[in-house]
């Protein structure tokens, strides 16, 4: 909340998406659940940082191809994120916003603000709610600064939503089943792809949402509490952060891809090329972490916004979603939206089976 | 030190002689060689997209073979178990020519691995203590027991031609262990690759039990098959001659296990297609297609039409002991198998995606000219290796300069 919003998300075409909080989209719960006490609670500290290192790319800031050249040969050898000490990570910091500034023209940060104590972000959706309008998928994009290239496997979204057929049962049907004239019949033909969880197609384009005869699932990175993708991991250069995203240290990762193999939710994507970025539209506001521009041959992911969210603020797909079918917060705090959900309504974890323990939660009213 | 820069000096002296064929067969070789170099140059500046591999199906040609041909290098054992376990004295005289060849076969490995990469420059972060070595990954496991494995391979391989080079008794004090350690190695380098895509199951496909002893199987056909190959082709263009009963043994060895490799493939259909949850989707795209999609149908068939004939061919005797349609039989297995294991049990893992979307992959130009070029590599490697193994066996090479006959 003390921090600017990046530039990106003014220019979002979803009609004023934060300013109105969605009171409204959980009718049950609408007293309790005011948007701004939410935000409070969820973060106190921490934003000031960003503030300071927006600073310091302006004192260090400068455009020569020598000071390009030198930053990208530290980075070359520095070390895994997650085990370098205050000071490194500060020059890794400076190195990083030296190279994006010269890079994209502009003043970029990159923020490395720690976990909060105290907090450990969740993060429900409502099923439904959603209308399947996709803002949340072009607001990350805007925000994380993901390739938008047009060459197969170089667009990356990090959100999917997967369209459902409703499905529809006819009176025709009833008696195709199988094997036809041969006595008892072992099935029937009569079944639809009805709420079928995985079956789901995100590549429908339609002239209008909500469409009648569909039902819509937003899928990402769930943020396990026992990540598979972490485990498979041979650099341990995506680890769980303490309160609670799965993230990446781009420079750390080897693109093996391991990770990807492991992920039952399809969550991560490969930079198959260096990132389309183009100048206007990168979003500055970065974190190590978080949004800041990936490169050639490394895996990214959802990092739910971490470049917000350690400030106190909404990830974007939260802010824009137009159905208020989104809510993220503190599950620590009794208090907060996440928990209240977990607490009143009815909720799942997509894939239980598997034991990943998804601090993303699916829910309806 | 003497004896050693000799030893050195006579090697590449004795391997860079030969005949104009020598010569030829290691310029085209050479040839595609620079091609791969081209294609790394290509992969390293543009990226990935140069292949097929996309955020869907991001494993493809180059992993395939990896996985292919750890097993090549797990079929090494195939000679020197018979060897040095039960005394086959035939398998013995050529237990280094094994040896040899799982060397190959690893280096092999380690390329495609660069190849697999989106970012080799950094796989120095995998090696202690600069990088981060990872217990809890089953790549890093991978990258151990190879690593080992070739040492262990290197060393009993070179000592061996170390010994008889010199004219030295071997000492079994060391040796012998090491021999037995290398031939339990041999085991856990296919195991923990068959880990490595059996831990995880967001690919159903991959995730069952049958996976590590499936993958013995198969690499207990397709290596020895190529080492029968590789000594028919020996035994007819040099002086140094391979007793029959080494060749039997090892046809044997290739009968049996492709026999179990396609029991177990069986097995699999069978479960799968017969209760047909949404896990089978992979195995029903690689055998018939799915949502139209029929990218591997013809690769899948061919692969049973290749394995089913040469292993009914393998069981008549008539044929396995013909030393002219030997090699043909064996080279029909080994490409089964290479697609079987290959791109059809590592590309459907991906078909369809966990979130349910079905998409299909076709290797790019660059990707056949970098498989090429790796195999083209191998062969360099191998007929170096080879070559060099045979001239000390034969007395060729010897230290002290008196160039034995060989008998």
């Amino acid at each position: 909340m003390t921090t600017a919003k990046p530039p990106s998300m003014e220019s979002n075409q979803a009609p004023s998406p934060c300013a109105v909080e969605p009171a409204s989209a959980n009718p049950a719960e609408c007293g309790s659940c005011a948007p701004t006490a939410t935000r409070r609670d969820f973060l106190k500290a921490g934003g000031m940082l960003s503030l300071s290192s927006l600073m310091g790319t302006a004192a260090l800031m400068t455009q020569s191809d020598d000071a390009h050249a030198a930053a990208e040969w530290g980075e070359h050898f520095q070390k895994n994120y997650r085990l370098m000490t205050d000071e490194e990570k500060n020059e890794a910091r400076l190195r990083l916003e030296r190279r994006y500034s010269a890079e994209y023209g502009k003043q970029v940060s990159v923020d490395i603000t720690g976990p909060q104590p105290g907090v450990l972000m969740g993060y429900a959706l409502n099923i439904r709610k959603c209308i399947g309008c996709r803002r949340c998928v072009h607001a990350c994009v805007e925000e994380n600064n993901q390739s938008r290239g047009t060459r197969p496997g170089e667009k990356i979204e990090w959100i999917q939503v997967l369209r459902m057929e409703r499905g529809k049962f006819e009176k025709e049907k009833m008696d195709h089943g199988y094997p036809e004239g041969l006595g008892i019949q072992v099935g029937g033909n009569a079944y639809t792809p009805a709420g079928q969880v995985l079956e789901g197609q995100f590549h429908y384009n339609p002239p209008a949402v909500p469409e009648k005869d569909a039902t819509y699932m937003p899928i990402a990175c769930m943020q396990c509490e026992k990540p598979p993708c972490v485990k498979v991991c041979p650099v341990r250069t995506t680890y769980r952060e303490g309160d609670g995203p799965v993230v990446i240290d781009y420079n750390w990762c080897i693109g093996c891809r391991m990770c990807m193999g492991a992920c039952p939710y399809w969550a991560r994507r490969i930079n198959v090329a260096p990132p389309t970025l183009p100048k206007e539209d990168m979003n500055p506001v970065t974190h190590y972490l978080g949004n800041r521009p990936r490169m050639r041959g490394v895996v990214e992911k959802c990092h739910w916004c971490l470049q917000r969210s350690r400030e106190g603020r909404y990830p974007a797909c939260v802010e824009v979603c137009p159905v208020g079918a989104r809510k993220f917060g503190n599950l620590l705090d009794p208090e907060s939206e996440v928990s209240l959900i977990l607490q009143r309504k009815n909720v799942f974890r997509l894939k239980a089976e598997l034991n990943t323990f998804p601090k993303f939660f699916y829910f309806y009213d | 030190m003497n004896k050693l820069t000799r030893f050195v000096a006579d090697y590449v002296g004795y391997v860079l002689k030969g005949s104009p064929k020598f010569y030829a067969w290691m310029g085209a070789l050479s040839v595609l060689i620079l091609a791969m170099l081209y294609g790394f140059y290509l992969q390293n500046t543009e990226g990935l997209i140069v292949t097929g591999m996309t955020s869907q199906i991001h494993e493809g040609l180059y992993f395939s073979n990896l996985v292919f041909l750890v097993g090549v290098a797990a079929g090494a054992v195939t000679i020197v178990f018979p060897a040095y376990v039960y005394h086959h004295e035939g398998m013995h005289k050529v237990s280094v020519l094994g040896e040899m060849l799982a060397i190959t076969a690893v280096i092999m490995v380690m390329m495609f691995v660069f190849a697999h990469m989106g970012r080799p420059d950094r796989l120095w972060h995998m090696i202690p203590p600069w990088g981060i070595y990872s217990l809890s990954s089953m790549l890093g496991w991978d990258v151990l027991v190879l690593t080992g494995y070739l040492i262990l391979n290197a060393i009993c391989g070179f000592y061996y031609l170390w010994c008889k080079y010199t004219g030295n008794p071997i000492n079994k004090k060391w040796f012998i262990p090491l021999v037995f350690i290398a031939i339990v190695w041999a085991l856990s380098i296919h195991t923990v690759t068959a880990f490595l895509i059996a831990t995880m199951p967001a690919r159903p496909m991959w995730h069952h039990t049958v996976m590590p002893i499936r993958f013995i199987a198969t690499a207990f056909a397709a290596g020895p098959a190529l080492i029968i190959i590789v000594f028919l082709i020996i035994r007819n263009t040099t002086k140094f001659w391979i007793d029959d009963s080494a060749i039997k043994l090892l046809t044997t060895i290739v009968t049996w296990c492709l026999g179990i490799a396609l029991f177990l493939t069986l097995s699999e259909i069978v479960i799968e297609l017969y209760a047909r949850t949404e896990h089978a989707n992979g195995l029903y795209y690689l055998m018939f297609g799915l949502h139209g999609l029929t990218g591997l149908v013809p690769w899948f068939w061919s692969a049973v039409v290749l394995m089913v004939t040469s292993f009914i061919l393998f069981l008549i005797p008539a044929v396995r002991n013909n030393m002219k349609l030997l090699p043909i039989v064996c080279a029909m297995a080994f490409s089964g198998i290479w697609i079987e294991k290959g791109m059809g049990l590592i590309v459907p893992g991906f078909i369809p995606t966990p979130i349910g979307e079905v998409t299909e992959y076709f290797p790019t130009f660059v990707e056949w000219l970098m498989t090429f070029g790796i195999w083209a590599f191998g062969f360099f490697i191998l007929t170096i290796l080879l070559k060099g193994a045979i001239g000390i066996l034969l007395g060729d090479i010897k230290f002290g300069g008196q160039a034995a006959t060989a008998k």
